[in-house]
């Protein structure tokens, strides 16, 4: 079977019906299980003290606000190529929830800046990159109410999605791009030597996936909300023609 | 019981509770627009069969 058959909406719906109840218990189920355990059960950086507990909250937003533009800019680029609806309703439905992940992103790095920096906000590239990728989020969202033609909002914000993508691979490679910020490099790495210690870690693992299986969840979700308001319109529309 | 978060402590709650709280808004509000729009489905779906 072809992952292209998934892109027939009945299909599409069917599947995901099946999946959606048992992301959404795994991914409550990580999320408690991730935060308690780094909120709870893990010590304090000798360095950072307990604010040390943000990075369960700030990392895997962060990593979830670049993700989901990554999936909005696959989902376009399939809807320009092959013109499957579900994949330009699939990137609608990623973008509030990847402007949510934005926020967290930016919320807690702030309220972490403020006692290791000093500041709640510098004009750092990471955190710069990070702020225009919230206002793509904006633009793009606003974008989609604004066209009352389907198609054609799915070509304008399809297009704008490609713009935004270079901030969005930015906002995950400016801190190597400018060596002048206040943002600190990846907290995650595979060389041992650069990554958080394993007390720190293992937690972070969990709420990682915890936050990747609710994106997953939430998409999948409003995907199904939005084929049904597409049906919703064309039943009004037809409606109202006949 | 709750741990020693020393003098960062209002900074942590504060993260911690900004996040989960925008994070009940979004699971909440995609809630109850699918909901809402699978209801008005549904209903549109009867007239057109009855119409």
């Amino acid at each position: 079977m072809s992952l292209w058959e998934y892109a027939n909406p009945a299909r599409f719906m069917a599947l995901s019906a099946r999946v959606l109840p048992v992301l959404a218990v795994l991914s409550g189920l990580c999320l408690v299980v991730g935060l308690i355990w780094g909120f709870f059960f893990t010590p304090d950086d000798f360095r950072q003290g307990s604010t040390v507990k943000i990075i369960y909250l700030h990392v895997p937003s962060a990593m979830m606000a670049i993700n989901a533009w990554a999936m909005m800019l696959v989902a376009s680029l399939i809807w320009l190529i092959r013109r499957h609806h579900v994949s330009a309703l699939a990137a609608r439905a990623a973008a509030p929830v990847g402007v949510v992940m934005t926020l967290i992103a930016l919320a807690t790095g702030a309220i972490w800046g403020q006692p290791m920096w000093g500041t709640w906000w510098a004009w750092d590239p990471r955190l710069t990159s990070f702020l225009i990728l919230f206002l793509f989020y904006l633009g793009y969202i606003a974008l989609w109410e604004a066209i009352e033609d389907p198609d054609t909002a799915a070509d304008l914000t399809s297009v704008l999605c490609l713009v935004g993508s270079v901030f969005a691979i930015l906002s995950r490679y400016a801190v190597n791009f400018w060596n002048q910020g206040l943002h600190q490099g990846a907290s995650l790495s595979l060389d041992k030597e650069e990554n958080v210690a394993d007390v720190f870690w293992f937690p972070l693992l969990v709420c990682i996936a915890g936050f990747v299986l609710l994106f997953v969840a939430l998409v999948l979700m409003r995907t199904r909300t939005e084929i049904r308001a597409r049906r919703l319109h064309a039943l009004r529309m037809r409606a109202r023609m006949g | 019981m709750m741990p020693d978060l020393g003098k960062y402590a209002l900074y942590v709650l504060t993260a911690y509770g900004a996040s989960v709280g925008l994070l009940a808004v979004l699971v909440a509000m995609s809630w109850v627009r699918s909901a809402r729009v699978k209801r008005l489905l549904a209903e549109a779906e009867r007239e057109a069969k009855i119409g």
